[in-house]
């Protein structure tokens, strides 16, 4: 029986989990800065980055899709072991893992309910890199404006059109990763 | 083989615990399914700045009222490298503040500070430092009752939709008949917010002193109501607004007066009754400002002002 579903998560869970959260709060609350994570080594094709937010947010509770450049039969025993989380279609999915293109199209997820906005995916979007450059954004958590080669902008619209409903989303990229919550706005559009 | 340890993620690490204080606790206390569940919630509460998010939360070694909610978000961001200072109602030496310091010093064997520039996190009851937090600092609230409306609306069926349909009429015929009745807008603490112009919020009960530090701050701003099962935030540089009107505009309050001890103008003071004479005393709440400015060599009237 193949092993390599047991091997690469967390040593020592405690710790490399609230490290690696922390890294995503500070993310999340500076959208666009990026942040740097170690700790897990899923298989591959799935970045570490994104590997040690699986292993940090997903557990029995999330529901989670695996888009098909890393669904993966090593993949999948690997999530099902560290975290229990069952594996979904698209449109029922908590957290959905893969490249943008594959993600696409983006109205096939939860944005959550007027009462509720809370239910709704978060996305974790693998990048072949993360940098400073691209996008300029603005909105919560950001002093002025921030850049970011964010995949497709049309994201940042659609939320801006269901505000306060959306999809937050996770960048990652090798060990780095970047956050985009639906609260960001186009810097373009907000100028007027 | 370390990978064997991994099977026991969901439970509690008795390494991490001793390496992190000694004690048979996992590190920081909960259970990493506990803190998976909140550090969900944190993040949609971030990415929808004043909104309520629902969370399962636990019982704590401590009772409701003393600052659970605000227990479990602090365990559920704390690193072993944090440095961590608790405040209740701007003291760093009360019960509260005390009970709470030395829990995490026990279960996840961080640094403590009563320096506020020092904190990488601070927990607080219903205070915000009188030193201005910096980029890179945490500053978690204990809720008592996070809904804002929940004394105008009982049912929480109600107060749903009416967040959801952005319905706050009713908070303003509040803020209103405070004003045909007194003259002015009476709430002086838990003085209600619309966060980046969406949702109205209720800060915990600072005073409403504190209301604009909230505005715009560099620090994450996160809140836990343990009772009431809610986690909200407020992310760095978000627009907060204390809700008034035109004719009415909001205005931060403080007594009248300086600091006995070190004659600070600028802070939030508590009052201190002496004697049966009716003699009092004005201190600052903010017990580590104060005793930075006595340091630096200001002084007061050291309460003999009668």
């Amino acid at each position: 029986m193949a092993t390599t579903g047991l091997e690469g998560g967390f040593a020592n869970a405690p710790v490399q989990s609230a490290q690696t959260f922390r890294a995503v709060l500070n993310a999340m609350a500076h959208p666009g800065r990026i942040e740097t994570v170690s700790a897990a080594q899923p298989p591959l094709p799935m970045d570490p980055a994104a590997g040690a937010v699986l292993l940090t947010l997903a557990d029995h509770e999330t529901k989670v899709f695996l888009a098909p450049s890393v669904d993966s039969d090593a993949i999948r025993s690997w999530l099902t072991f560290h975290t229990g989380a069952p594996l979904v279609a698209s449109g029922a999915a908590d957290f959905a893992i893969g490249h943008w293109d594959e993600l696409l199209p983006i109205d096939q997820y939860q944005i959550g309910t007027a009462a509720y906005p809370d239910r709704s995916v978060t996305l974790v979007v693998t990048q072949p890199a993360i940098t400073d450059k691209g996008t300029v954004i603005c909105g919560p958590g950001i002093q002025s404006t921030a850049s970011l080669n964010i995949p497709d902008t049309a994201l940042l619209d659609f939320n801006a059109n269901r505000s306060p409903l959306g999809i937050d989303m996770i960048m990652n990229a090798g060990d780095q990763l970047a956050a985009v919550p639906r609260s960001t706005r186009l810097f373009d559009r907000e100028k007027r | 083989m370390n990978q064997i340890m991994q099977t026991a993620e969901t439970g509690p690490s008795t390494d991490s615990a001793k390496a992190a204080g000694g004690e048979a606790y996992n590190f920081a206390y909960l259970d990493e399914q506990t803190k998976r569940m909140i550090r969900r919630a944190l993040l949609k509460a971030l990415a929808i700045p004043g909104y309520q998010v629902p969370f399962a939360s636990r019982e704590m070694p401590m009772p409701y009222g003393w600052g659970t909610g605000g227990v479990q978000v602090t365990a559920a961001c704390l690193l072993p490298d944090d440095c961590l200072k608790v405040i209740d109602q701007g003291a760093d030496d009360t019960t509260n503040a005390v009970s709470i310091r030395r829990f995490f010093q026990r279960t996840a064997g961080v640094q403590t500070t009563e320096v506020t520039g020092e904190a990488t996190l601070i927990q607080t009851r219903h205070r915000i430092p009188e030193t201005e937090l910096v980029a890179g600092q945490i500053l978690v609230y204990q809720v008592p009752i996070p809904e804002p409306l929940r004394f105008l609306e009982p049912r929480e069926t109600e107060t749903r939709k009416m967040h959801a349909l952005e319905e706050y009429g009713l908070m303003h015929v509040k803020l209103y008949e405070d004003i045909s009745q007194h003259g002015h807008i009476a709430t002086a603490y838990s003085y209600p917010v619309k966060v980046e112009g969406r949702y109205v919020m209720d800060p915990s009960p600072i005073p409403k002193f504190d209301n604009p530090k909230m505005h715009g701050s560099s620090a994450i701003q996160l809140f836990g109501a343990g009772r009431e099962q809610r986690i909200y935030a407020i992310p760095p540089y978000t627009r907060v607004h204390s809700l008034d009107f035109d004719d009415y505009p909001f205005e931060p309050m403080r007594a009248d007066q300086t600091c006995a001890l070190c004659g600070a103008e600028d802070s939030y003071l508590d009052e201190v009754i002496m004697d049966d004479e009716g003699t009092r005393m004005f201190v600052c709440s903010d017990t580590d400002y104060c005793g930075g400015r006595l340091e630096a060599g200001h002084e007061g009237q050291q309460g003999d002002a009668t």
